[in-house]
């Protein structure tokens, strides 16, 4: 694991109370996840005990301990989005991809996760892929547009081989 | 920019500014919130910004793009003044005619236009919506005319004049009094009147003081503190920076949610701004007054909203809560004292500085002063932010800014106060919104969320719902929250899936009362309010699950069964298709059935058949 830019991160840490917050969010943000080599890392540099990190990391729902997918796929789980049928489109994505919410796909391509409300509700039920809003979505909906990532991944790793292969044969 | 170091600076620059936006003879406003973003309007934006451009007509229209004006569900929306013509989910092949049509020679375009879903007519000037008209929408519609990232925009409209008065010609004490007069309480939630909070920090000793907005708006179905930090952040921070003198504060900070992206960034930008123009750091507009912000990102825990995890939180510490036997106004953040707001409240300080507590008072009812923003959303037909003056029924909002039901179905509900609120029926909605009105008849104003159901809601499901967020939420750290919401929620969950009984009833009912009584904060002391309310006005329905094992909204998973109605069923195969569970069999020869062991209820296939053959029994 490169942890250069965990370097910068905490060296270009405040002086406040709360730095330890905003370095553990711009860790999220750089790594996708907060490692334990990262949580050693930052007990080490902030001089605070291992388990406070790794409490502050447990505690907080922005914080993940485990390595995200390639995809982050969030369901918005608001009232709004309950009432109009959020529970069937995390059951779809959930089915379609065998996986649980919070946890990452077995091919490390998706994670799915709930939030609790993204604050979007009159365009309620609303689902995330990779930080685009999809509006007024339905199981079908959802169905399509996981199928067109896959698709898309597809076509990119079948360019990557032949990129490869062109190498190999030049 | 040249720093504004006097009062007088400060008024040069907004007359240098409006003489500056008087040039243009057209303005075309374009809201560029989450929801319109969602929706597609950046690229809206653009494709305008070029055409304009294109067409030689930067010199005299103006393109604006502004926060939200909380007709989310039309957007992307595009107004063009003066006439206030209003267009609706516009997309940028929309624009060359927009911009040929109607800006150039005054046409409206019927195709863009709204259609009322009430009259079914459609309205060309904005403020001939429905929607709009019977709103009062002192801090909302304010975000129309500002572009966030744009301070001019905000000094063009008054802004700051409210804290030049302040800092100009009144001591802290008289900006107490003033806010005390005004009769504001706060928005966040508990309803405290917000002078009194001012008052209680300002006498309280300590080395130092701070001022917090809350912008954790962790409720559900809530976008109002949002909208607000994202489309206009300076009248936030004009708030604050009077708040801090009232009370003698030389911090503040912002304490804003993580999952609001843009309205980090802009509170950040805003900030920026009004330290170049030293309207924050030291020596405000010359007055010797010292004050600054910061924004701190939340992180991700509905608990963090309540005053002391908050403080906790941004101590760097979990955030739990603490008992409050010592107020946050007199220890608070590090120990010292604190004035924590709701971005809601802060924004209407300036306002009330400037026109006076007689005019903001002159609003509401006798116990609730000035407007509220709600987030009604759910099963009506206008769906959005709303502000309206304090006293209007429910039944107006609902009805007569909503539109009433959708779907020619049947409104049975409205949730109001968020997880802390509760589920009021249709014989209640001729209550005012009022703090006191809504907690007397066992719901909450709460933040502002107002979720409209209908039929095709459960009223178990609802409180099973809350139940299940409360739990995953509780910090764990006192018994009856962390030990009693569990129990709660198991107790729904068997009456939700047949296994209740009559005497749990009274059981949820007894336990609702010890965690309402013993929990150490605010969550757990109202977690049982979602089911109290939906048993008091619900009754039925909960007796319907356990005697009938019936769900007749057809939502509660195990009492329902998906059938296939062969008179329909036309053998397409797209149910088979699409079903990831692979429940449906059938052939174009043999009719079509679905194996119960296998579904899951989902419903993928009634959302795919064309012929409506799938039905809930
Ligand atoms: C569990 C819980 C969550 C809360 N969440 C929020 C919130 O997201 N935003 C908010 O302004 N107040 C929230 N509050 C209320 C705050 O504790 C506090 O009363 C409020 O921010 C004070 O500001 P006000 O007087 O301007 O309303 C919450 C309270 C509890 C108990």
């Amino acid at each position: 694991m490169d942890l250069s830019r965990l370097e910068e991160i905490l060296d270009s840490k405040g002086s406040e109370t709360f730095a330890i917050m905003e370095v553990l969010q711009d860790v999220q943000e750089a790594y996708r996840y907060i490692s334990e080599e990262a949580i050693v890392r930052i007990s080490e540099r902030l001089d605070v005990p291992v388990i406070e990190v790794f409490r502050l990391a447990n505690f907080y729902k922005a914080f993940s301990l485990t390595p995200r997918g390639r995809h982050l796929i969030t369901v918005c789980a608001g009232t709004a989005c309950h009432v109009q049928g959020a529970p069937r489109l995390l059951d779809t994505v959930l089915a379609l991809l065998n996986t649980k919410p919070g946890e990452t796909t077995a091919d490390g391509a998706f994670t799915v996760e709930t939030v609790n409300c993204l604050g979007a509700c009159a365009l309620a039920p609303v689902v995330v892929i990779d930080g685009k809003y999809y509006d007024h979505m339905t199981p079908g909906k959802v169905r399509a547009l996981l199928e067109d990532i896959r698709f898309e991944d597809e076509l990119a790793e079948d360019e990557d081989e032949e990129e490869v292969e062109a190498e190999a044969n030049a | 920019m040249p720093e504004l170091d006097s009062i007088a600076s400060l008024e040069a620059r907004r007359e240098e500014v409006a003489f500056t936006l008087a040039r243009y003879r057209t303005v075309v406003t374009m809201c560029g919130g989450t929801a319109c973003q969602a929706c597609g309007c950046q690229p809206v934006a653009r494709a305008m910004t070029r055409e304009v451009m294109a067409q030689g007509l930067e010199e005299t229209v103006y393109v604006r793009t502004t926060g939200c004006h909380g007709f989310c569900e039309q957007g992307p929306l595009v107004i063009i003044d003066p006439g206030g013509i209003v267009y609706v989910h516009v997309t940028p092949e929309d624009v060359p005619e927009i911009v040929a049509q109607t800006i150039r020679k005054g046409k409206v375009i019927e195709r863009l236009s709204y259609t009322d879903p009430v009259s079914d007519k459609t309205v060309q000037a904005e403020d001939e919506i429905p929607f709009y008209t019977r709103q009062k929408r002192l801090l909302l519609g304010e975000n129309r005319h500002i572009a966030p990232r744009d301070i001019d925009d905000y000094i063009a409209r008054g802004g700051y004049s409210a804290l030049a008065k302040a800092l100009d010609s009144m001591t802290p004490e008289a900006v107490v009094e003033e806010i005390e007069r005004s009769g504001l309480q706060g928005r966040g939630g508990g309803g405290y009147p917000t002078g009194k909070k001012w008052r209680q920090c300002r006498n309280a000793s300590g080395d130092a003081r701070y001022v917090i907005c809350n912008a954790d708006e962790g409720d559900p179905g809530d976008y109002m503190d949002r909208s607000l930090l994202e489309g206009n952040p300076h009248s936030i921070i004009e708030g604050m920076i009077i708040g801090a003198f009232a009370v003698g504060a030389r911090h503040g900070y912002i304490y804003v949610r993580k999952e609001y992206p843009l309205a980090v960034v802009n509170a950040g930008v805003a900030i920026r701004q009004a330290q170049a123009l030293r309207l924050l750091g030291e020596d405000i507009l010359g007055t010797g007054f010292d004050f600054d912000i910061q924004v701190v990102r939340g992180g991700g825990a509905f608990v963090c909203g309540e005053s002391t995890a908050l403080m906790a939180s941004l101590e760097g510490k979990v955030g739990e809560p603490r008992p409050k036997d010592i107020h946050t106004v007199e220890r608070g953040y590090l120990g010292q004292p604190t004035v924590l707001n709701n971005v809601e409240t802060w924004a209407n300080v300036p306002s009330i500085i400037r026109h006076g507590a007689d005019w903001f008072a002159s609003q509401g009812t006798e116990r609730s002063k000035g407007t509220k923003i709600f987030a009604l959303t759910g099963q009506v037909k206008n769906t959005g932010l709303i502000e309206v003056e304090m006293g209007t029924t429910l039944r107006e909002i609902i009805y007569d800014i909503g539109g009433g039901p959708k779907n020619g179905r049947e409104i049975k509900a409205v949730q109001t106060g968020g997880p802390s609120g509760g589920c009021l029926p249709t014989s209640q909605f001729d209550l005012p919104v009022d703090f006191d009105a809504l907690y007397e008849a066992g719901s909450m104003m709460g933040s502002g969320g107002m979720v409209v159901m209908d039929d095709s809601s459960c009223m178990v499901d609802v409180a099973k719902y809350f139940l299940a967020f409360l739990q995953d939420e509780s910090c764990g750290k006192c018994t009856p929250c962390r030990l009693g919401v569990g129990r709660l929620l198991e107790i729904v969950t068997d009456i939700s899936e047949g296994r209740g009984s009559l005497d749990q009833l009274d059981l949820l009912e007894d336990l609702s009362w010890t965690i309402s009584v013993a929990s150490l904060c605010a969550l757990g002391k109202t977690a049982p309010n979602p089911v109290l309310s939906t048993l008091k006005y619900f009754r039925d329905e909960y007796l319907d699950h356990i005697e009938n094992k019936r769900c007749a909204a057809g939502v509660c998973r195990a009492l329902i069964r998906l059938v296939i109605d062969s008179t329909l069923c036309d053998r397409c195969g797209k149910c088979i298709a699409n079903c990831p569970h692979k429940a449906i069999t059938g052939s174009r020869d043999t009719s079509y059935a679905i194996d119960d062991e296998l579904c899951t209820r989902c419903r993928i296939c009634a959302d795919a058949c064309e012929q409506h053959a799938i039905l809930v029994r």
